[in-house]
């Protein structure tokens, strides 16, 4: 999903709300990442990442979900983590969650 | 510092390059022509940059100013209506008119 601009669409929602704790520690992780003293990705590497993301998965997810999956991806796109290791830390918690 | 090419007033038209990957310069302008109206300096090239160059030589990035009636076919609002952009040299070439 990239390069939207004047393409048909419905009217822009306004609707303004607190962030979550949730969305904010997504805020966060992401200017943790890019930060000089970490810079596991740049911006245009996020930018790229968020564009690349399927278009059913896109419109499924909301602002700071996007931002998330995008940063799952960069940091297994960087040998930073794997695909396995954040799936079994997921499953952790959610044990964790359900005890 | 790079030295820009093109000096404030100019006349551009926005290159139409084909589509690859991240790109900074909306579809709706390219092609059409705009004009230069400052620059803010040279930047790393973020197309390169989001696939791990380090996007150097750095870019003059130029605010380029359109008239909406020559963005929108159907566009009814004032003649004078402008839209502003941030658009990177290298999407830029000399145009010629009014």
């Amino acid at each position: 999903m990239h390069d939207l601009g004047g393409l048909p669409a419905g009217p822009v929602e306004k609707d303004e709300h607190d962030p979550s704790l949730a969305e904010r520690r997504v805020d966060a992780l992401m200017s943790l990442l890019m930060s000089p003293g970490v810079a596991a990705f740049n911006v245009d590497e996020m930018r790229r990442t968020i564009e690349s993301l399927p278009r059913e998965v896109y419109e499924r997810h909301d602002y700071y979900e996007r931002w998330l999956l995008t940063i799952e991806s960069l940091l297994v796109e960087k040998g930073l983590l794997t695909r396995a290791e954040i799936e079994a830390r997921i499953a952790a918690l959610e044990a964790d969650a359900h005890d | 510092m790079t030295e820009r090419r093109f000096a404030d007033g100019a006349l551009v038209r926005v290159r139409d390059l084909p589509v690859k990957g991240h790109m900074r310069t909306p579809s709706y302008v390219r092609g059409r022509q705009g004009r230069i109206e400052g620059c803010q300096g040279s930047f790393p090239n973020p197309e390169e940059r989001a696939y791990g160059s380090d996007g150097l030589p750095a870019r003059s990035l130029y605010h380029v100013r359109f008239r909406q009636r020559d963005l929108w076919p159907a566009y009814a609002g004032l003649a004078a209506d402008s839209l502003s952009l941030d658009l990177f040299e290298h999407w830029l070439e000399p145009a010629h008119g009014t």
